[in-house]
């Protein structure tokens, strides 16, 4: 079950066919009682699991997952990781993330594909230039690796692009060469697996319908698949935490969007890294399988439907028009959506709640994955120990109340311009 | 998604926008925490919900349209001043046939 991959192993393996191949986690049913239970088996949740079980030792503890490993959101996204961020509340947890994910495959002893291939965001006017050198020098002074790069610097990187765009000149971008694209099925499958081999139970299929708590706290969880008794619970549901919480009589500042991702036909190398464009919001990369990965804004209008709306998709694809005209001749292969739950301020939550014992880990916004391992190694942090990690200090859930907001945009309580 | 306007007839989703979450009341009184939770926490429904969407590239009226978020299939659509009805402009009644193109 748990047996370490290594070039010779695989090697061996090789030669013994398909019986090499086990399942890479456990199967878990449900016992009567845990430690702790984690509510939502994707990225954050399993991240969240393992750390609880290397860092702090727990061993008897739970995920239970309402459909299967890796089915939500870790399986959705555009694959993006970075750590370009402009706010003292952000930069260090992000940067945390960023080192967390250099070191992960050897940390999981799972290959997830960690690609560094560099994430350049495009500006286009003077105005966006000194923001560009603004965010760049906040990097710098947390420690984050920024370049500024003029217009030719960008036209050796990609000489496809339309640099004679005259209403939208690409004047050049600000390039984090340690961002990059990780392999998302394998950061869910990765975690399960080095999870599960610590000794976490993986229940999937298993929909949590109930919150037992009283004054004194959370006392279990009543799931499809039987009652789990627990005094910890740690939500981790993405853009179903709203429904989660309202089982225990919470209201939340969040709002759930969908977000749309498109993927083309495969190509030859086009895209080295990961490109934004600055004059509207698009962003592009490449898969190592060659098909061109894009997406935009949210649709904008709350929505659980996993599905978007055809403007969204004419708005990407101008925006892709007019940094890269070759996309017109390109196909477009598959696209979906996913959802989001967008917090009022653009920021994550990772914080306890009024109910003892019930603690929260929400607000991704569109930016969840990249998020994946700082956000399992503080919330786990928080479970284990009761105390906030000093990179999740700013994600508190009353700094709405108290006027704290982390509002990298600057866009308001209006989550669906976040 | 196509938004039975009641003054416009059925109109694509691209020429609103949305402000979200209908009915949310503004408190009187200077209670902090009641003004916070007012302008911050939402019900955040799944199902049938009622929002507020703003006809900008129409007849510029705001209206609270029932839709629901699973689906995105859409109930009604009222003037914002209008308590919703069962009687709901749905779109599919004569009244309310889209204009012709």
């Amino acid at each position: 079950m748990s047996r370490r991959y290594s070039i010779l192993s695989l090697l061996a393996g090789a030669l013994r066919g398909r019986s090499y191949w086990q399942p890479a986690w456990r199967d878990a049913a449900p016992k009567a009682g845990y430690d702790l239970v984690i509510v939502g088996g994707g990225g954050h949740g399993l991240a969240t699991a393992y750390y609880l079980a290397r860092v702090h030792g727990m061993r008897n503890i739970a995920v239970v997952e309402k459909g299967w490993i890796g089915g939500g959101n870790v399986g959705r996204n555009t694959t993006i990781v970075r750590s370009n961020y402009l706010l003292p509340g952000n930069a260090p947890f992000y940067e945390h993330s960023m080192q967390l994910w250099e070191t992960l495959e050897q940390e999981l002893n799972y290959n997830a594909m960690v690609s560094q291939r560099g994430v350049l965001n495009l500006f286009h006017s003077d105005a966006q230039r000194d923001a560009a050198v603004r965010r760049g020098n906040a990097m710098r002074l947390h420690g984050i690796d920024a370049e500024l790069l003029d217009t030719r610097d960008v036209q050796r990187l990609y000489p496809s692009f339309d640099f004679d765009n005259a209403r939208f000149p690409i004047k050049g971008g600000l390039l984090q060469p340690r961002g990059g694209t990780v392999r998302h099925d394998a950061v869910a499958w990765g975690y399960a697996r080095a999870a599960s081999a610590l000794g976490v139970d993986i229940i999937q299929n298993c929909e949590v319908t109930g919150i037992r708590h009283s004054d004194a706290g959370v006392q279990g969880l009543e799931t499809t698949r039987g009652l789990i008794a627990t005094q910890r619970v740690g939500l981790a549901c993405a853009g179903n935490t709203s429904r989660v919480a309202t089982l225990a009589g919470l209201r939340l500042p969040l709002e759930s969007h969908v977000l749309q991702a498109f993927v083309s036909e495969a190509l030859k190398p086009l895209i080295l890294g990961v490109v934004t464009f600055g004059a509207g919001h698009f962003y592009l990369s490449q898969s190592d399988k060659g098909g061109l990965v894009f997406g935009g804004d949210i649709d904008g209008y709350n929505s659980y439907a996993q599905r978007g709306n055809l403007p969204t998709l004419e708005d990407v694809c101008e925006g892709g028009m007019a940094l890269l005209p070759a996309l017109g001749r390109v196909r477009l292969l598959r696209s979906w959506g996913g959802v989001m739950d967008m917090s009022m301020d653009g920021s994550p939550i990772i914080d306890r709640t009024p109910i003892d014992g019930l603690y929260l880990n929400a607000g991704w916004c569109y930016g969840g994955f990249k998020a994946t391992p700082a956000s399992g190694w503080c919330f786990a942090h928080l479970l284990a120990t009761g105390q906030t990690h000093t990179h999740a200090a700013a994600y508190r859930l009353d700094r709405f109340s108290t006027g704290h907001m982390v509002d990298e945009k600057g866009q308001g309580p209006f989550p669906n311009r976040h | 998604m196509l938004i039975p306007c009641p003054y416009c007839g059925l109109r694509s989703h691209e020429e609103f926008t949305t402000l979200g979450e209908a009915g949310r009341v503004r408190p009187s009184g200077d209670d902090l925490q009641a003004f916070a939770d007012y302008v911050y926490l939402r019900n955040n429904v799944a199902g049938r919900h009622r929002e507020l969407w703003f006809h900008a590239a129409g007849c510029h009226a705001w209206l609270t349209v029932e839709r629901d978020t699973l689906t995105h299939l859409i109930h009604g659509a009222w003037p914002v001043n209008e308590t919703p009805t069962s009687e709901a402009h749905t779109g599919n009644e004569p009244a309310n046939e889209a204009p012709a193109p």
